[in-house]
């Protein structure tokens, strides 16, 4: 199946982030389109994981406009932007240590469980209803995953592979319309990476996901995305496809420095 | 108007002892992430020690020099507490390195326990008086400025300044010396200042022992004040709120935030408690803190707290 | 029987989601409520009900409340004390100012009152953390302990301070002897308890538990941290209302507003420490270790002490008894910090494999 790339779903203009006096990004304007695979590159401290933490919320731009399906985008909350349709990974695995995996991923259906809390806490009628619906949906996301073997492990016990796919499930859980992956494949070894390329591209697939992607990997990122931003020092300096990215001199210089 | 300024003077005072026994929380929390309840404990230990000491040394000297007791007795007790955090350091923290806060806390609570139970075993549990020969008269200040004038109580001015002394030295240490540095370090991250050779263990047996010696002094003037008992085990919950608003991990904080609840608690007692019926000191200070706290988070002088994703 | 799960297959997800997936455990639990019904009440006697069990159970349900705001939503709180007065308070008032209002009714009426109380105290939680959040629970304890004391109303203008209540019955049975105290205590546990278990295992429970894991990741996946922590809050301090006012109402009978102190508050989050946090049994088995500790130590000290021809004067009793129960709590926090009930986990996970570890 043949996947069509469809019109802009997110807009970012001009956005300017500061922490105190560090400009964390400045003035960065790109646009991601429905259905594809948009890739966020650039070296370390280049404003990638803050770009991210703009489009789902966390961190608020002093500057910029963000159009959300054409609807400019106000200052949002993270659960707010989730509710939207936004579901993000996390560069450090930031997954409920606490909790088994079934847990975890379960969290993620969490805006879509209704039932009262009286009601839970009886463990009744539409409550156990929609809790055993969910499980049911959440199984599928353990069985596309492949960690049908591990779901009542708890995550702290799980390597870091298993651990990034468990984070990669939870954001799934919430079928998001844009999904955003920061460093899926960091610390990984050449098997574990085609597994988690095969989970992104077939997101991608079945599902229609826009997937913003973050990834140092130059192969994978070349590879799996349609169009590639590149930053550096909170700067855009490149947007377009793989190979023109990949042959502009610009990017070049910030990635080998200036002297090559 | 004398009046007012008479209750403001009086406040400040109090804040002063609050803002050294906030002092004892903040170089513990400061130096190994450790919210150490135990802080009132150690200032009636400390009191107790030195008020025993001072009348066992006195007796032995046939109470002919209080200045020679009182300071045998003063080493004595600097001695005890130096006892307290070896143990402290040597039984307790070295086995609870990185766990979680409110373990530590509730491990603050347990050493709260034992200090008080040894405290009591050990030198007895009346009220006892510890007499450094302080003045004790007050004086009549500003007569010429306001009706009446101003009645300041010799003794806490001297407390004051004391306080205030030993806030500077404090400060110094902390900034200048390479032991302040390491304390610095260790609050910062107990692995990583582990893995560049700072002695962990040293640390904070030397952090613990300023702390006692800080809980001494200020059970010294508390004693000398009020007498030594059980009740000053309590200060330590009326030190929190100081914390709390001037922020965990500053100095200065402890400081500023002592006077102004010190200065906090009086007016309201002498303005706000007449008309609800009285006693509202010590939640007053609390909600205080709490207001603070919902604007700036991380109290008037704490760090600013970002979280990272 | 082997304690296996063996041959016990799970073909629904239903069944995969009870309270109890092994079998085993079920059975077990079951026969202690059943025994704790039925053959307690015929074995303990007055002493027992008194001093050790009617106080186990109270606490317990306390405990089981501090432990769902402090072990599962993470959120530290020293304040419970606070809120077990503001539920029996309340219910006091309810009592006597409503006509004919049931005793159930009551008590649950002061559970809610202070889980208003804890939602009104649990607004700084969404600013601050931690330590902070600690110390402002404090607020909440020393200003009940002054209002309770200070403000004639709460008290129906009682001119000693203290309130009493008489006569407890709940539709026509007479809740007089200790027995029928302990029974009414336990109905009201097992009641709780099962909430609880229901509530963590639900989506409200892993709201909380995301929140205490990992705040940021738990908004960013849609859970809102206001409702999340404030739910917490709320059902917390039921429990522990609820529990405060049994306390009041069915061990006390007559009390003040220092049985609610901050000594209280200390207690119970040691119960849930001690215990276990985040775990149901820990805030039995904390709660159990906390009320029978202090009476063994009194009982064995003096005994000790005569044993070596020592007299042991009551104060050097309790000055022994506190630094007993210090060390004692130091020990337990270095030898497992995760509490009683991970040992209870381990052993269980151990006797699941036993005779073959591999």
């Amino acid at each position: 199946m043949s996947r069509k790339i469809g019109d802009v779903i997110l807009d970012l203009q001009n956005i300017s982030l500061r922490f105190g006096g560090v400009k964390a990004l400045t003035d960065i304007s790109f646009d991601i389109r429905e259905h594809e695979v948009r890739a966020i590159i650039g070296p370390n401290g280049a404003g990638k994981s803050s770009m991210l933490n703009v489009i789902n919320g966390v961190y608020h731009p002093q500057e910029g406009k963000i159009f959300y399906r054409g609807a400019e985008r106000k200052k949002m909350e993270p659960h707010m932007a989730a509710s939207t349709g936004i579901a993000r990974t996390f560069q450090n695995i930031a997954l409920f240590k606490g909790m088994s995996v079934l847990d975890n991923i379960m969290t993620g259906r969490t805006l879509k469980m209704k039932s009262n809390m009286l009601l839970q806490a009886m463990w009744f009628g539409p409550a156990q209803k929609e809790e055993l619906a969910h499980r049911r949906k959440v199984e599928e996301i353990i069985d596309f995953l492949e960690i049908q073997h591990i779901r009542k492990t708890p995550v702290g016990r799980l390597p870091y592979g298993l651990q990034k796919r468990v984070d990669l499930g939870r954001a799934l859980a919430m079928e998001p319309q844009i999904l955003l992956l920061d460093e899926p494949m960091a610390g990984m070894n050449v098997e574990e990476k085609q597994d988690m390329c095969r989970f992104i591209l077939d997101v991608n697939d079945q599902f229609g996901t826009t997937i913003v992607l973050i990834e140092h990997d130059m192969g994978v990122v070349m590879d799996i995305s349609d169009r590639v931003v590149v930053l550096d020092y909170g700067k855009k300096i490149g947007d377009g496809l793989p190979d023109e990215v990949r042959s502009s001199p610009e990017v070049i210089k910030a990635y080998l420095g200036a002297g090559h | 108007m004398g009046f007012f300024i008479e209750t403001l003077i009086g406040g400040l005072m109090a804040g002063m002892l609050y803002s050294l026994v906030a002092l004892g929380f903040v170089l513990i929390f400061k130096s190994s992430g450790v919210f150490n309840f135990a802080q009132g404990a150690m200032v009636l230990f400390a009191a107790l020690a030195m008020a025993r000491f001072s009348e066992w040394a006195n007796a032995a000297l046939g109470g002919n020099s209080l200045f020679l007791a009182n300071l045998i007795a003063f080493v004595g007790a600097g001695a005890t507490m130096w006892l307290v955090a070896w143990v402290v350091e040597r039984f307790v923290l070295r086995k609870l390195v990185n766990q979680e806060g409110a373990t530590l806390l509730m491990v603050t609570l347990g050493i709260t326990y034992v200090l008080e139970g040894v405290g009591q075993t050990i030198f007895g549990s009346e009220i006892y008086n510890i007499d450094v020969g302080m003045p004790k008269e007050p004086v009549m200040m500003f007569e010429n400025l306001f009706e009446g004038g101003i009645l300041i109580n010799k003794e806490d001015f001297i407390a004051a300044l004391i306080a205030a002394l030993l806030v500077g030295l404090l400060t110094l240490f902390f900034q200048k010396t390479p032991v302040g540095r390491a304390l610095r370090a260790v609050a910062d991250d107990h692995q990583a200042a582990l893995s560049i050779g700072i002695p962990l263990n040293r640390i904070w047996v030397i952090v613990w022992l300023v702390a006692g010696v800080v809980a001494l002094v200020a059970g010294i003037i508390w004693g000398s004040k009020l007498g030594v008992q059980f009740s000053l085990a309590t200060v330590a919950l009326r030190a929190l709120p100081v914390v709390i608003l001037g922020g965990l991990t500053s100095v200065p904080g402890a400081i500023v935030g002592g006077l102004i609840i010190g200065v906090g608690e009086k007016l309201s007692e002498v303005y706000i408690g007449p008309m609800v019926g009285g006693g509202i000191e010590i939640w007053f200070a609390y909600v205080l803190a709490l207001v603070v706290l919902l604007f700036r988070p991380q109290g008037l002088f704490g760090e600013k707290i970002i979280n990272r994703v | 029987m082997l304690y296996r799960e063996n041959g016990q297959f799970k073909t629904t997800y239903a069944a995969d989601q009870q309270i109890f997936t092994i079998a085993q455990d079920k059975w077990f639990v079951l026969g202690i409520v059943a025994f704790a019904f039925l053959a307690v009440p015929m074995l303990a006697d007055e002493y027992m009900f008194r001093a050790i069990l009617i106080p186990f159970l109270i606490l317990s349900l306390a405990a089981l409340g501090v432990n769902l705001l402090v072990g599962y939503c993470g959120q530290i709180t020293l304040g419970a004390g606070a809120f077990m007065a503001v539920g029996a308070y309340a219910a006091y008032n309810f009592l006597i100012r409503i006509d004919g209002m049931p005793l159930i009714g009551a008590l649950l009426l002061g559970g809610l009152t202070s889980a208003g109380m804890g939602i009104l105290f649990g607004i700084p939680s969404l600013r601050v953390r931690g330590l902070y959040l600690a110390v402002a629970t404090l607020a909440a304890q020393f200003f009940c302990d002054w209002a309770f004391l200070r403000i004639k109303w709460f008290t129906n203008d009682s001119s000693s301070g203290s309130v009493s209540v008489s006569d407890l019955s709940v539709f026509g049975w007479v809740i007089d002897s200790p027995a029928e105290k302990y029974l009414f205590c336990l109905g009201f546990i097992v009641v709780f308890a099962v909430i609880a278990k229901n509530m963590t295992r639900a989506t409200i429970g892993r709201q909380w538990m995301a929140i205490r894991d990992m705040d940021v990741a738990a908004e960013v996946i849609g859970i809102r941290p206001m409702y999340a922590k404030l739910s917490a809050f709320a059902v917390s301090s039921f429990f522990v209302g609820v529990a405060g006012a049994l306390w009041g109402f069915v061990h006390l009978g007559s009390w003040e507003p220092a049985a609610f102190s901050v000594d209280r508050s200390f207690q119970l989050l040691f119960m849930v420490i001690i215990g276990g946090l985040g775990s149901i049994l820990g805030s039995f088995v904390g709660a159990a270790f906390i009320v029978i500790l202090p009476i063994f130590l009194n009982q064995f000290l003096p005994a000790l002490g005569g044993l070596l021809g020592l007299h042991i004067s009551t104060a050097a009793v309790s000055h022994a008894e506190l630094i007993i129960f210090g060390s004692l709590i130091v020990f337990f926090l270095i030898v497992e910090p995760h509490g009683l009930a991970r040992l209870w986990a381990i052993a269980k996970e151990k006797l699941r494999l036993w005779p073959f570890p591999h």
